[in-house]
């Protein structure tokens, strides 16, 4: 074969080489980029709803901008604190975090708040959806100690098992049972892992089982859970944590991004401050990164070439 | 050098049989007295805490935090002191990356393309090690390539070796320092006691507010976590040189350096190689968690097919790591062992010169082909084997999870309200000076004045933290976890110290088991004993049970052969000869694995608390991720580190008790 042959005279001329070789490729010169973009540093905080966001955005920035796209895979709170560093030049999906945004944009004034991704967040209390075919009337909070002792587990004592999931995400739980007197008692899942599996084989299962959960989520797309009406929020009902007894606020779901990056006029400012679709959108997108596990980019290509007006509107001025 | 640093070893005190008669009703009485106290006043002084709430010690500690993320970048300290190490580290770090795994410039491969790294480090094996383990590291390379994660692999094999190098640079002086020097051995001991069992997700946050987003802040994660291995193996090592060698080195006219040189050193190299073993493998179980703040490589695959539970995918991925592992620990111990016997090759000295030439030769070769032709550069394909070995997992957790679901469910609920309740019960009900003062009666009982001492405070620090009640809830749990792992590591212990077979063929697994991210576990065990706390003994199971069975094996396959065959002369048969002869002769190794057993189990406290266990893990988790918690996460952590001392104190004085019964 050719290759053979190609390989033994190029055996002696490579000894040789070597040092040579070497020596040249370590100064190499860095691949031309597009200038005009330069390098975005997006941070990746880990649910799938976020990934999809992540996943359209910086294929955007990739191939119509000609950015160098750093995605950092970090926890919402570490996140932020790379905003005054300038290690994070992006925080694509935002779920409240009053703290950190008195810290960082009121206070420290080194990150901005983007707006609205278009997505609506909703938190709340969820049951499988095989119970709230069987008790319809289990969906409202009032009747939930009358089913109590079907929720009991090893866990849970003499009360109804409630089960929370990855302590990093806004929950009122164990103060709301509390002030509205309900016999439960809060199982701490610690991870959003756990608190879906747990939905998934209860489900599977036929087995009763009430929980905290959230929307816009890819797992309700295979187990659809049945919100559970918890007394109407209103402004300021969940002010002091203690003495909560009221939903979960609806939650807009906003960007927030680095100060200075924003002014630096990269025109991957221009695509953040734009960028805004709905629920269906990410949860399309969602679903083929979860379900039928694409790649980042096979899943945002998916959706891009579907949608070319909304795409053509986020990267116009 | 003068007498006093030639200190000789305390002579060995003498038990005899009434004490140990006395201390066996003691102990009796003690455990009564205990459970009837604790039912007697069980509800009064629990001190229970709601998760939400703080005490003022957790504020603080809050405070504390805050005033230094708000400090960082005005104080010079942090300025320049901090930068400086953190610059230096990355530049470490990126610099093998460069070499190994990232591409540069306008090369799509890095440095060294994946020929090059699969010969080259084929032939390093050669020359520290044999020909076998030269073969076994170059088809585990290989296969890396083949499970799609080439890449990933040497990103992860780049942060190990870093953060290794750096640990051993630290480490190694240290700890012949702690070995030269008893009094320096005091003072460090809770250091590295704190390093080791203080959950790294407690330092993660502030890790990350010093030395930023990136590898500087991973590599130091995973120092902190290899570093006392490191230090305490180097320590033991030069301990275990016969002390008239170096009396006899001094008397002949040695300086106290000339004896470390000349004496110590040399006969303590193979012990330290078995340290380096150690440290790269506790580098290696961090690779998951240092993917929380970005490291690169396999761990950053496990954990983001977590967040869409593909189970196949992260299983694919700590293969990966499991095959590293296994590949730098094989090539360590056999370089451990080839320190013992360097004047007796296999092969004759011709031979093996005429290898090393060769083997030269081919790894040039390798090196400019790989930098050359893109497909000997960049692993071709996308991984032949690793799609198939993630649907394979799938289909196994699936089909386990569908048929034995009834089983799983049954054995959760049996173990947790015939065991875990109760236990958990009396403990948490109990008041905590019942609970403490038996904590310190026992202590006084197995170790005296000292260690009821040393107790004392370690149980009024848990009450300081303000988190009796959730250690408690952690203690239930973790003695649990800590008893069932010590039976099967003396079931499985005496089984392969007693057969060669056994041994070949359950280490691999054994391996597996303390490398093997918990991650990767995690979600089938939830599949089958849902978010409970018997879900979190299992989990702590899996990875504390594989030391124990190790320590247990080497203890009966190191008791000698005299003994033996005197039990055989006497005519044991088998059960007798495990139970009244090995097992009493392994005595010291039994002790050993349950200690190592209890601590282990501690380090998968907080994995606990990800699946369903509450108690001080998932505080920890809290205060990882909730900026208002991160002071209750601190004291959490600190919690664990006092129990973990308390434990470790305890069952190590009861391990000195066994030992000097023993002796007599």
């Amino acid at each position: 074969m050719s290759t053979t042959s190609r390989f033994r005279r190029g055996t002696v001329f490579l000894l040789v080489a070597t040092a040579i070789s070497f020596a040249f490729s370590a100064g190499a010169p860095a691949q031309a980029a597009a200038a005009k973009c330069g390098t975005v540093n997006l941070a990746d905080n880990a649910w799938v709803g976020y990934e999809a966001d992540l996943a359209v955005v910086s294929y955007i920035m990739k191939n119509d901008l000609g950015c160098k796209v750093v995605v950092k895979n970090l926890s919402e709170q570490v996140s932020w604190q790379g905003f005054p560093t300038g290690q994070i030049d992006a925080i694509l999906e935002n779920w409240g975090h009053e703290d950190l945004a008195a810290k960082y944009i009121t206070k420290q004034k080194v990150a901005v708040d983007l707006g609205s991704t278009g997505n609506k967040g909703i938190i709340g209390w969820y049951v499988v959806p095989w119970l709230a075919a069987k008790y319809p009337d289990i969906t409202n909070w009032k009747n939930l100690n009358k089913y109590a002792s079907m929720f009991k587990t090893s866990e849970s004592g003499s009360q109804g098992a409630f089960l929370d999931g990855d302590p990093s995400y806004v929950t009122n739980d164990a103060a709301i049972i509390k002030n509205l007197k309900l016999n439960y008692k809060v199982i701490y899942t610690g991870s959003e892992a756990a608190l879906i599996t747990s939905f998934r084989n209860a489900e599977a299962q036929k087995k009763p089982m009430i929980g905290y959960f959230y929307e816009p989520q890819w797992f309700l797309a295979q187990v659809p859970l049945v919100h559970v009406t918890l007394p109407a929020w209103k402004s300021g009902c969940d002010a002091n944590p203690k003495t909560v007894a009221c939903d979960y606020p609806p939650y807009a779901l906003n960007k927030v991004a680095s100060a200075k990056f924003m002014s630096s006029g990269s025109p991957a400012a221009t695509l953040l401050k734009n960028f805004s679709w709905t629920n269906a959108d990410q949860n399309s997108v969602a679903k083929s990164l979860a379900v039928d596990k694409l790649s980042d980019d096979a899943a945002a290509k998916i959706w891009i070439t579907a949608h070319p007006a909304i795409v053509k509107k986020w990267l116009g001025n | 050098m003068s007498a006093t640093v030639l200190a000789k070893p305390k002579p060995v005190q003498k038990a005899n049989v009434v004490q140990k008669y006395k201390m066996e009703l003691y102990l009796s009485a003690l455990s009564a007295g205990f459970v009837f106290f604790a039912i007697l006043l069980r509800g009064i002084a629990t001190l229970p805490l709601d998760t939400s709430s703080l005490t003022s010690f957790q504020s603080w500690l809050n405070s504390v935090s805050d005033w230094i993320g708000n400090n960082q970048n005005s104080n010079p300290f942090f300025t320049f002191f901090i930068n400086v190490i953190r610059d230096s580290i990355d530049a470490f770090v990126t610099g093998i990356q460069d070499l190994i795994s990232q591409s540069i410039g306008n090369n799509a491969s890095p440095l060294i393309g994946w020929l090059g790294i699969v010969v080259l480090l084929s032939f390093v094996a050669y020359t520290v090690a044999n020909v076998r383990i030269a073969i076994l590291v170059f088809l585990g390379l290989v296969s890396l390539g083949l499970l799609g994660f080439w890449q990933e692999s040497m990103d992860t094999l780049a942060l190990t070796l870093a953060a290794v190098v750096l640990a051993l640079i630290i480490g190694i002086p240290l700890g012949i320092c702690a070995g030269l020097f008893p009094r320096f051995e005091k003072v460090i001991t809770p250091f590295l006691d704190f390093a080791q069992v203080m959950p790294t997700f407690v330092y993660l946050t502030p890790v990350t507010l010093f030395f930023l987003i990136g590898p500087a802040s991973a590599t130091i994660v995973t120092m902190v976590y290899a570093i006392p291995p490191a230090l305490r193996i180097t320590s033991v090592a030069l301990h275990e040189v016969p002390w008239s060698s170096v009396e006899a080195a001094v008397s002949m006219g040695s300086t106290r350096i000339q004896a470390l040189r000349k004496v110590q050193l040399p006969q303590a190299k193979r012990t330290i190689v078995v340290g380096i073993n150690q440290t790269i493998m506790a580098a290696l179980s961090m690779v998951t968690i240092a993917a929380l703040i970005d490291a690169p490589g396999l761990g950053k695959v496990v954990v983001t097919a977590l967040e869409s539970l593909d189970i196949g995918k992260s299983f694919q991925a700590g293969l990966g790591i499991v095959i590293l592992a296994v590949l730098l620990d094989r090539t360590t111990t056999a370089a451990a062992s080839k320190v013992d016997t360097e004047n007796s090759h296999l092969v004759s000295h011709k031979r093996h010169r005429q290898i090393l030439l060769f083997g030269g030769i081919a790894t040039l070769v390798a090196l400019l082909i790989s930098r050359i032709y893109s497909w000997a550069g960049n692993f071709p394909g996308t991984g032949l084997i690793g799609s198939d070995i993630a649907r394979y997992a799938d289909d196994i957790v699936n089909w386990i999870q569908l048929h034995f679901v009834s089983v799983t469910n049954a054995i959760t609920n049996g173990v947790s309200y015939g065991l875990i309740n109760p236990i958990q019960n009396l403990l948490t009900n109990s008041p905590w000076f019942v609970t403490g003062l038996a904590f310190v009666l026992l202590a006084l009982i197995l170790g005296g004045k000292k260690l009821a001492i040393i107790s004392t405070l370690c149980v009024l620090g848990i009450v300081g933290t303000g988190l009796w009640s959730d250690t408690m809830t952690t203690l239930a749990s973790v003695l649990v976890a800590a008893t069932a792992t010590v039976a099967i590591g003396i079931i499985f212990g005496v089984w392969i110290g007693r057969s060669k077979r056994a041994d070949q063929i359950m280490r691999p697994m054994l391996d597996a088991g303390q490398v093997l991210p918990a991650f990767v576990y995690l979600v089938p065990f939830l599949g089958l004993f849902g978010a409970t706390r018997f879900t979190a003994i299992m989990a702590a199971i899996v990875y504390a049970a594989p030391a124990s069975i190790k320590l247990m094996a080497d203890g009966i396959a190191g008791v000698p052969a005299s003994i033996t065959e005197a039990g055989i002369a006497a005519g044991s048969n088998k059960w007798q000869m495990i139970v009244k002869v090995q097992l009493p002769s392994a005595r010291r190794a039994l002790a050993l694995s349950t200690n190592q057993g209890i601590i282990y189990v501690l380090a998968m406290v907080v994995v606990g608390g990800l699946v369903g266990a509450g108690g001080l893990g998932y505080l920890v988790v809290a205060g990882f991720t909730q900026l208002n918690l991160t002071g209750k996460g601190l004291a959490a952590g600190l919690a664990i580190v006092l129990l973990g001392i308390l434990l470790d104190r305890i069952t190590q004085a009861a391990a000195a008790r066994s030992m000097l019964e023993r002796t007599k």
